[in-house]
């Protein structure tokens, strides 16, 4: 499973209150809830971002709460992957459960820069910056991982693997 | 007979709620769970895909609660809406604990005042904070909406088993420090990832010292370090936390003496001394001594972190006789019905009424920026709460202080930043 898309880069323990701060968790409609992602942080981001374009962000991607609006909102805002130095734990499992496929890789998340062309490769956890022509390595993502990211989460790919069984 | 492989506290109840002999960190097992919980904001979105999934009764009706607790009472038409779907859900599926308006607190206090959660649990939440109940001996851990959901339905869930990281408190504890300030100079000395994806199990004859009310502090906050879990050895404190309140059997796990951890630490509580957390990071700790003169608008004491009936007692005892400076507000939040009832007989509203404090009914409210006390542009807080993030209690150009509740109710009573002993006499 192939991604790419313009990065979009951010700092190291980039927190929860940040991605979707906690006033909006009583809308329970995912695309307005998108629309206050990362508002505080970058209030251009939500202007700004085009379907497909990943984040590429620093160590502790999303620590503190468990609040699943953080992955949601940043999938129906657009983002189709998401580079971190590391993730906080909640999130690491929210952004699978939720659809959207993570990667570590600290040396892409130092040198990839804002607005670079980035392909990345889940079966071999290539990650390339097609801009600075510079290429690195995450773990890959398991064949059934990246089913779930193709059914569009955990929930999507449950229901499928029900309905098939039918 | 042959000798087992040494474990852990948390590898030890893993292992048996997996069905296994052991477990090592790395491992990938299938546990059983004991207590499952969502709040009046994680909860809608579990429902939700509890119902896309075709599931139609949830696991166990005893074993589950919903707790609307953040933004309750219901502070606006999209909170009440959704309170109404936890409500309806808990009625439809005969949910024996939901907890309506008049019996609701703060979930992390509530739970074990309840007997709900025990040692030995195996216990998620979908919350961040549900590591509190690592306080006894339990394994908890925080979890998203989507495995609320898959736990809910069936009951179980899939871990990694964590490494741990031990950490262990000799001597004596100086006056005025609780397990707050315990917490965040340890999360000051390891950094808000320095446990990431790891068991944090706190020790040492320090600790042994510390009552329950601190120890729940100190596994609350295990996530401010990245910990997957908190946990504490149950002792006879334990037990006698436990006796009257638990509403069904548990099991006392300790770890073995040659158990294998990641990281050992070890911390003179005689060199801890009351901590501060500046904005905007919990890590930031500093002892209060070496701030400048820091004015601030608000005080809030409460939370799942510091909203316990000793912490109210320690803000008692600071204010007693004295006035909140002109220039601040102090806001008072009894985690639980049960605390809120205690503090009223103990006399302590007397005291925080006449200091000129307001008293408000159990909620998180104000911690995660809900409502009941928000700051203005430009406005700083101290506050007992567990995180520091810009923008957390309301205007992203707003600045949270973190502490315990005896240095923010000395704050408040200053109008700055201040060691308790600065307001009142050395105990």
């Amino acid at each position: 499973m192939k991604i790419e898309g313009r990065a979009w880069k951010f700092g190291s323990d980039i927190d929860t209150d940040a991605i979707i701060p906690a006033r909006y968790l009583n809308l329970v409609d995912p695309e307005e809830l998108s629309k206050h992602a990362m508002e505080e942080e970058r209030p251009e981001f939500i202007k700004d971002v085009k379907k497909g374009d990943l984040l590429v962000a620093g160590k502790n991607f999303g620590c503190g709460s468990s609040r699943e609006h953080a992955p949601l909102a940043l999938k129906v805002a657009g983002i189709s992957c998401i580079i971190a130095a590391s993730f906080a734990r909640i999130f690491y499992r929210n952004g699978f459960n939720q659809g959207i496929p993570l990667l570590e890789s600290p040396e892409a998340s130092e040198a990839i820069r804002e607005g670079d062309r980035v392909r990345v490769d889940l079966s071999t956890g290539e990650i390339q910056d097609l801009t600075q022509g510079k290429g690195f390595f995450a773990k890959p993502v398991p064949p059934f991982m990246q089913d779930l990211i193709r059914h569009g989460g955990l929930i999507p790919h449950l229901r499928r693997k029900k309905s098939k069984v039918k | 007979m042959k000798k087992t492989s040494p474990m852990t506290i948390t590898e030890k109840i893993l292992a048996s709620h997996a069905g296994k002999k052991r477990v090592a960190p790395g491992d990938l097992v299938d546990a059983k769970i004991d207590f499952a919980l969502g709040n009046d904001i994680t909860a809608p979105l579990a429902i939700q895909a509890f119902k896309e999934i075709g599931a139609r009764r949830v696991f166990h009706r005893d074993r589950v609660a919903l707790v609307p607790d953040h933004f309750t009472p219901a502070k606006d038409i999209l909170s009440a809406g959704n309170c109404k779907l936890l409500r309806d859900f808990a009625r439809e599926q005969h949910v024996t604990h939901f907890f309506e308006i008049g019996e609701v607190g703060i979930e992390h206090t509530l739970l074990p005042e309840q007997g709900l959660v025990l040692p030995g649990d195996v216990v998620i939440g979908a919350d961040s904070h549900t590591c509190t109940y690592g306080a006894l001996g339990a394994f908890a851990t925080g979890v998203g909406s989507t495995d609320l959901a898959a736990v809910m339905a069936t009951g179980r869930l899939w871990f990694k088993v964590p490494g741990s990281l031990k950490l262990i408190y000799h001597g004596k504890i100086n006056p005025w420090v609780s397990g707050k300030d315990f917490i965040l100079f340890t999360i000051g000395d390891i950094g808000v990832d320095g446990a990431l994806y790891q068991a944090m199990e706190f020790c040492g004859d320090a600790i042994q010292r510390l009552p329950m009310a601190s120890r729940f502090t100190m596994a609350n906050m295990a996530i401010e370090a990245g910990g997957k879990n908190g946990i504490f050895e149950p002792d006879d404190m334990t037990l006698e936390f436990v006796k009257t309140r638990a509403k069904r059997p548990y099991r006392i796990y300790r770890s073995d003496p040659e158990a294998h951890y990641s990281e050992v630490r070890e911390y003179d509580a005689s060199k801890i001394f009351p901590q501060v957390s500046l904005p905007h990071i919990p890590s930031n700790a500093k002892d209060v001594r070496d701030i400048g003169r820091t004015e601030i608008d608000q005080v809030v004491i409460g939370s799942c972190t510091n909203g316990h009936l000793e912490d109210l007692r320690v803000a008692a005892k600071i204010l007693k006789g004295k006035k909140v400076a002109p220039s601040v507000r102090l806001i008072i939040i009894p985690a639980t019905p049960e605390i809120y009832r205690s503090a009223l007989r103990e006399g302590l509203f007397e005291i925080f009424l006449a200091a000129r404090a307001v008293i408000s009914t159990p909620t998180c409210g104000p911690c995660l920026g809900g409502y009941m006390g928000i700051l203005a542009e430009g406005e700083r807080a101290v506050s007992t709460t567990n995180r520091n993030f810009r923008g957390r209690m309301g205007h992203a150009k707003s600045e949270i202080y973190l502490a315990g509740p005896a240095v923010a109710a000395a704050s408040a009573v200053k109008g700055w930043i201040c060691h308790p002993e600065e307001v009142v006499k050395r105990r």
